[in-house]
């Protein structure tokens, strides 16, 4: 659809830019106020320049963490998105089958992020919960509090669980948004059920697939509430994601200034990453 | 009442010139709209592209220098402000 | 067919696996605590309503449920007023700027929230909104009203604009145009948003407890009480637990049909 151009619609957007830049542009400028200093307590802060950068862009156990971020956020995109596209093609097309499977499949969503992060918590534990009992039975060493590999499996897997059903919820909807006579059209001539999905499936879904994408790797990206709540960090740091090592260090230590300078720096990486995204889908779209 | 967002100098000159620099652009927008154009950037951009990436590179030529160096952070003004300046013009 | 059958096991063990975390804090809520710390059991075998009873005796507990459900339907209301012209404008008009101004919406759900609670706690409490469902409500707008207004325009790009010219010759004012025929064209679109503003407004904790202190507490911030001297109270915790996610499925069950509608989004 061709689009006016009219700058009166701007006071249709105002009511948002107004309410979006007051909680947004105020804190935003406030952390970019204490990073620049060191502060005390409430009207003893000290101008240090750009110190906390220097410090924490050498800093190894934000390094570390960050690495740590990369990784499992790279996991949970491989592993989500493929799975939630699969779930979505699977589920039934409509009727009653169809409401139930969505209703079943988005209850994950709709757990408070804290009570997602309780429920693995009891579920993996090995004498009351059933998942680290029945693998514990079926002869495998599973200790989530002990074993490295085993809290990391858990709060991916945790996450699996907890997300993969926005992305089938999503391609869900794009896939229903089809309409029928693609399909018949490729009935017609005898295209097989890979080259359905490939060429009529797939680049209809894609606007749902880069919202999905987007929003995964934001939020995968500043997990914090669940793996707290299942795993504390632990065992040792293995599981200590950003914003934890972040909140340990704005709230526990009230070393404002080092966390706001690697927040600061942790949003430029992802603002970069999503605008790198978004740009070279929208330009692939551009030149068709 | 705003004595809890901490100010320094530093940082209202800095967010003083962010807002300038917005509005200076806004101004020359609306006096001659610029169209999409494809420069030695491998996308087509417009003004606004332009300016966004160059900010962006600014903030990560700053924390490049403060990593990898002692240098004076003027240097690494005086860098973004030539790299944004090529940018504008032939990006 | 043996193709559908490939696909009706492979739904049902997606569905066992999304069900069985949620079947076993189900259970718990049913036991008592020294049955949950006794051992293993399948299903509970002194079946009781103890712990619900618990949540709903205490006013402090199910004022939780409540202040949630205050906040997030403030916060639904709010998305849509604002979200739905802004979302009109996207789809109808190019304007300076607007392509900056989309990517910066959507930039608010990038920061990490860790740091910016402190100065939202500040901000709120500086004008005296600190401890009020309202705050909650608005804070959560942050990265509620991007969404919207993202999913809001992909539906409206799929209304021809035709209908926009026809109702203006008609006589039609902007104001009564979108409500009375805009508005109902997209009825699908309103609702798959109040869901998706519903989800992530009532699953988000951090700011919702960081704002509030004791008048408009969340039930998330309530339920780590359960965590007394003699140990974590399991039932109790469980039962509350079970109880969040009934708000959920309703609203889920209101909107099936309008997701399974389809929908593409917009923007690309």
């Amino acid at each position: 659809m061709q689009k006016i151009h009219n700058n009166r619609a701007w006071w249709l957007v105002l009511p948002v830019f107004l309410l979006v830049a007051f909680s947004a542009l105020i804190p935003l400028m406030t952390v970019v106020n204490y990073s620049v200093q060191d502060i005390f307590g409430p009207g003893q802060a000290f101008f240090v320049g750009t110190e906390w950068f220097k410090e924490v862009l050498g800093d190894e156990r934000l390094q570390d963490s960050l690495i740590r971020q990369f990784m499992f956020s790279g996991a949970v995109l491989l592993i989500q998105i493929p799975l939630g596209i699969g779930v979505a093609l699977m589920m039934p097309k409509s009727g009653i089958k169809g409401s139930l499977c969505l209703i079943l499949i988005a209850i994950p969503l709709l757990i408070p992020w804290n009570v997602v992060g309780t429920i693995w918590q009891v579920f993996a534990r090995g004498d009351i919960g059933l998942f680290g009992w029945g693998l514990n039975e079926l002869g495998f060493d599973y200790n989530y509090t002990g074993n490295t590999v085993d809290a990391w499996l858990t709060v991916l897997l945790m996450d699996v669980w907890h997300w993969t059903p926005l992305v089938a919820l999503l391609c869900y909807s794009g896939l229903r948004a089809i309409p029928e006579a693609f399909y018949q059209a490729a009935e017609i001539d005898r295209a097989s059920k890979w080259a359905v999905f490939r060429y009529i499936q797939l680049p209809r879904l894609k606007s749902v697939l880069i919202i999905a994408v987007l929003l995964r790797f934001m939020d995968s990206f500043m997990i914090y509430t669940e793996p707290f709540v299942l795993t504390g960090g632990g065992p040792g740091s293995s599981t200590t994601f950003l914003s934890q090592t972040l909140t340990t260090m704005a709230i526990g230590q009230f070393d404002l200034g080092r966390a706001s300078a690697f927040s600061l720096i942790y949003f430029l990486i992802v603002l970069l990453i999503s605008w790198l995204f978004f740009t070279a889908i929208t330009q692939d779209d551009k030149e068709k | 009442m705003i004595d809890w967002m901490n100010w320094t100098p530093t940082v209202v000159i800095f967010f003083a010139v962010i807002a300038s620099i917005l509005a200076v652009m806004t101004v020359y927008e609306i006096v001659s709209p610029c169209r999409e154009r494809k420069g030695f950037l491998p996308i087509e951009t417009t003004r606004g592209d332009r300016l966004f990436i160059s900010l962006l590179s600014t903030a990560y030529i700053h924390l490049t220098f403060l990593a990898v160096s002692d240098v004076s952070l003027w240097v690494a003004l005086a860098v973004s402000v030539a790299w944004a300046a090529v940018l504008l013009r032939w990006g | 067919m043996k193709q559908s059958r490939f696909k009706n096991v492979g739904i049902t063990l997606f569905i066992a696996f999304v069900l069985t975390p949620v079947y076993w804090l189900l259970n718990m809520s049913f036991k008592t605590n020294q049955e949950i710390l006794g051992g293993l059991t399948l299903f509970p075998r002194t079946f009781t309503l103890d712990n619900y009873a618990v949540i709903f005796s205490d006013p402090s507990w199910y004022n939780g449920y409540l202040n949630s459900m205050t906040y997030v339907a403030m916060n639904v209301v709010i998305t849509l007023l604002v979200a739905l012209p802004a979302a009109y404008a996207f789809s109808r008009y190019k304007f300076l700027g607007d392509k900056h101004l989309f990517f910066w919406l959507l930039s608010n759900r990038m920061a990490p929230p860790a740091v910016f609670l402190l100065p939202f706690f500040q901000l709120y409490s500086s004008i005296g909104l600190f401890d009020t469902h309202i705050a909650v409500a608005l804070a959560h707008c942050l990265f509620t009203v991007p969404l919207a207004v993202w999913i809001l325009e992909g539906f409206m790009k799929g209304v021809p604009r035709e209908y926009d010219e026809m109702a203006f010759i008609d006589g039609y004012s902007f104001p009564r145009f979108f409500i009375k025929v805009f508005l109902p064209m997209i009825r699908s679109g309103i609702g798959v948003t109040a869901f998706f503003t519903f989800m992530f407004s009532w699953v988000e904790l951090l700011l919702a407890r960081t704002l509030t202190s004791v008048d408009a507490q969340p039930i998330g911030a309530i339920m780590t009480r359960t965590i007394g001297a003699s140990g974590i109270d399991w039932g109790v915790l469980s039962a509350a637990g079970a109880l969040t996610i009934i708000p959920g499925i309703l609203v889920i069950w209101f909107v099936r049909n309008h997701v399974a509608k389809g929908f593409a989004l917009g923007r690309v």
